[in-house]
């Protein structure tokens, strides 16, 4: 899936070889990677095919069958399962919800952490300090950050309710409320997410030639027009691949939901796959769950390679 | 490119001690394995169970029957809830399946049933004799007993005598709908929240509803909606009881927050006195302190408990009841040593020590005196004298509406989805799964 490894074979593939001395050439290397070949890529691609191929074709076959996930797939409902999923409200939900994390991720948690990177990224005194403190919530697991989480935005004895209760306010229950919960999530998803995000850029600005941004110091050039001019455009590959992982993210979304809310309350919280787990294996309905799934792996895969071909093209 | 050339030298270098491995590893699967399948059969019994007392009483009659039997070991395995829920339909249908395993029976028992996952219990007349008509019925399907019951739960309402007393509510007038909404109203005004749920968990709420259409419409009303008579679903038991639950919600009477709630949230709600009743099981003492955020909740003397209330006209009895019924299950290739080992650990020695512990209802009612506790002795005594006794609807109906009720319920209650709009939605649902 991702983009970068797949053009940098290509790459490799393509550039191998002058035209005049390709026999030897290609003898010589089948030579050099076959025992390789022969050894090393039956277990790399029985297990990719077991684990990863077969389950896809199942799942692809299990989703025209009405199955509990007993006994085999007998009762064959060709298209239905597809055409339940648009039916029900909280399917459109959770699609809408994905679509509000990647703009919420683009529109504050990618800027966020582009400006934070530009902060800590040069040598001030204490940027390692804060480097490691924005980064630290992206370490925990997923969940653990839910359940920290779900006990700050606590009606009654949580970081909320204490702050209300010390201004006096009554206690805020956002988690129980369909139109607060999923502002809460989005809050927990940017406080986790964005120090990777930073990271990144760190990484990006750092390997952006001091030279250049001298030299239009020099030039007099002011602060802005060298962000704006230099560091910007220089850091565009980093952009895409913040984007990609922000997209992807988005789209694999679950276990911060589950300790948090569930996906409720009112379906209000659901994602792709919380819909697909509560709505397909929870109830038992493994034909409608294997559709949802192919549903989703149809927009990952299409996400992915028009993705690499619009932002990559280049790279 | 050297690099290349030097790495199958490696792999082979590094082979031999692999194949070595390999090689000692079959020999030790070999040598465990072997004296074992001569001399012994297994009975591999699947569970969820975490309590430690429960847990020894288990280990005693496994070591008991092994004792009995030489050739045969009872072996223990546990899977956690929600595992267990997600792993047990590859189980089953795997050379591993277990011998017996924990079931909720209703629509997941009856799939396991459809597709041969299961065989009946070998039941003698002294066995079904021994059990509680509503536990033995409520695993016997097309005159064949598929579980050996093992306990059973009833639901009550528990109340908070402090906060009864502080408003001047009287539990044992309760005796109508109506009176619980007075009560509810009473509460209210005296400023204590009157009912704790957890819809977060939907199903807490969810029995309310159901509790209702087992007084209004009685002992037929599920087994008719099920089978598509008077509009299923849809009929007006259903209808009437989404209307006596929407005129509860709209009185506003649970505590803040509630739609966020699981169910130890709203076990903790009640046990911090946040909440004057909850509707819940046998054990809720227990829970409630565990629960609360001073460990210890309300006192023993303090917890009461009161019957469902009954509906004015209303076709169920006062004393029909709700509530759960487990029972080990036997799967298709089970060894026959199973059945004897499940006559043992239902025998009314073992339904004695659990009924003693204080943490389920024995599903032998004879094992009822062994309760010390007068918190469990008033629903054992309820569930003794029951004149019908109606599995929880979401097991009954299957994972798939049973969660489809759950949402719907809550949805009501929290007022976006009308009585009849549920009835809908549920009746769809069925229709859907069939």
């Amino acid at each position: 899936m991702d983009p970068c490894s797949l053009s940098h074979a290509d790459l490799a593939l393509h550039t191998s070889g002058g035209r005049g001395r390709r026999p030897s050439r290609l003898a010589q290397r089948v030579w050099s990677t076959g025992p390789v070949l022969v050894l090393f890529l039956p277990p790399a691609a029985l297990l990719f095919t077991v684990l990863v191929v077969l389950p896809i074709l199942q799942a692809g076959r299990y989703s025209f069958f009405d199955w509990s996930g007993y006994g085999l797939p007998t009762r064959f409902v060709g298209w239905r399962n597809f055409e339940l999923i648009w039916r029900y409200p909280a399917f459109r939900q959770a699609l809408f919800n994905n679509l509000l994390i990647i703009i919420v991720s683009l529109g504050i948690q990618l800027p966020m952490a582009l400006g934070l990177a530009s902060l800590v990224a040069g040598r001030i005194r204490g940027a390692l300090t804060f480097r490691m403190i924005f980064f630290l919530p992206y370490i925990l697991a997923d969940v653990a950050a839910g359940l920290i989480w779900r006990f700050m935005f606590d009606g009654d004895y949580g970081l909320a309710a204490a702050i209300a209760h010390a201004l006096g306010l009554p206690a805020p229950y956002v988690l129980a409320d369909p139109d607060w919960a999923m502002v809460a999530i989005l809050v927990v998803i940017v406080w986790k997410y964005f120090g990777f995000h930073m990271m990144l850029f760190i990484a990006g600005l750092q390997g952006i030639d001091e030279a250049l941004l001298d030299a239009a110091a020099i030039d007099g050039a002011s602060r802005l027009q060298r962000f704006r001019h230099i560091t910007l455009p220089l850091l565009v590959p980093t952009i895409r691949l913040s984007v990609f992982f922000s997209v992807i993210g988005s789209l694999q979304l679950f276990d911060m939901i589950m300790p948090l809310t569930k996906g409720g309350p009112a379906d209000s919280t659901q994602t792709l796959v919380t819909f697909l787990y509560t709505f397909g294996i929870m109830r038992m309905r493994v034909g409608f769950g294997s559709a949802v799934g192919v549903v989703l792996f149809a927009i990952c895969v299409i996400f992915a390679f028009s993705y690499k071909r619009l932002a990559f093209r280049d790279a | 490119m050297r690099r290349i050339n030097v790495t199958p030298m490696d792999v082979r270098l590094g082979r031999r001690p692999l194949l070595v491995a390999a090689a000692l590893a079959a020999l030790g699967r070999r040598a465990l394995i072997t004296p074992a399948h001569a001399a012994e059969t297994m009975v591999r019994w699947l569970h969820l169970e975490v309590n430690p007392q429960i847990l020894k009483i288990w280990n005693d009659a496994a070591a008991e029957f092994h004792a009995q039997h030489a050739d045969t070991d009872v072996k223990l395995q546990f899977l956690e809830n929600e595992a267990f829920k997600a792993k047990l339909p590859t189980l089953l249908q795997s050379p591993d399946a277990p011998s017996m395993f924990y079931s909720w029976g209703g629509g997941v028992m009856r799939a396991q049933i459809e597709t041969g996952a299961l065989r009946p219990v070998q039941m003698d007349d002294a066995w079904k004799a021994r059990l509680n008509p509503a536990a033995l019925s409520a695993f016997t399907h097309d005159g064949k007993v598929w579980g050996a019951s093992h306990q059973m739960a009833l639901m009550d309402i528990y109340y908070n005598k402090v906060l009864f007393k502080k408003a001047g509510v009287v539990a044992e007038q309760i005796r109508s709908w109506d009176d619980l909404l007075a009560a509810v109203r009473t509460l209210k005004a005296a400023g204590v929240t009157p009912i704790a749920v957890g819809g977060g968990d939907k199903w807490p709420i969810m029995h309310w509803w159901a509790y209702l259409v087992v007084r209004v419409g009685g002992r037929q009303a599920l087994d008719d909606a099920k089978a598509g008579k008077n509009g299923g679903f849809n009929g007006a038991a259903f209808v009437e009881a989404g209307r006596l639950l929407k005129q509860l919600a709209d009185l506003k009477p649970f505590q803040q927050g509630y739609l966020g709630a699981t169910f130890p949230d709203m076990l903790g709600a009640f046990g911090d006195g946040r909440g004057a009743m909850i509707l819940s099981f046998a054990g809720t003492y227990a829970r409630q302190a565990h629960a609360a955020a001073d460990g210890k909740g309300i006192a023993h003397d303090d917890l009461g408990l009161f019957a469902f209330p009954g509906v004015a006209g209303g076709k169920g009895q006062p004393t029909d009841t709700m509530g759960g019924i487990n029972a080990w299950l036997v799967s298709r290739n089970a060894p026959p040593q199973t059945d004897a080992f499940l006559n043992l650990l239902t025998s009314l020695k073992y339904q004695t020590a659990t009924a003693a512990s204080g943490i389920y209802l024995p599903s032998v009612p004879a094992a009822n005196s062994a309760i010390t506790d007068t918190l469990l002795q008033q629903p054992a005594a309820e569930l003794a004298k029951s004149t019908y006794h109606q599995n929880y609807f979401d097991q009954d109906l299957g994972p798939d509406v049973g969660r489809v009720l759950n949402d719907q319920t809550t949805a009501l209650a929290a007022g976006t989805i009308s009585p009849e709009g549920l009835a809908k939605q549920v009746e769809d649902a069925w229709t859907l799964a069939r």
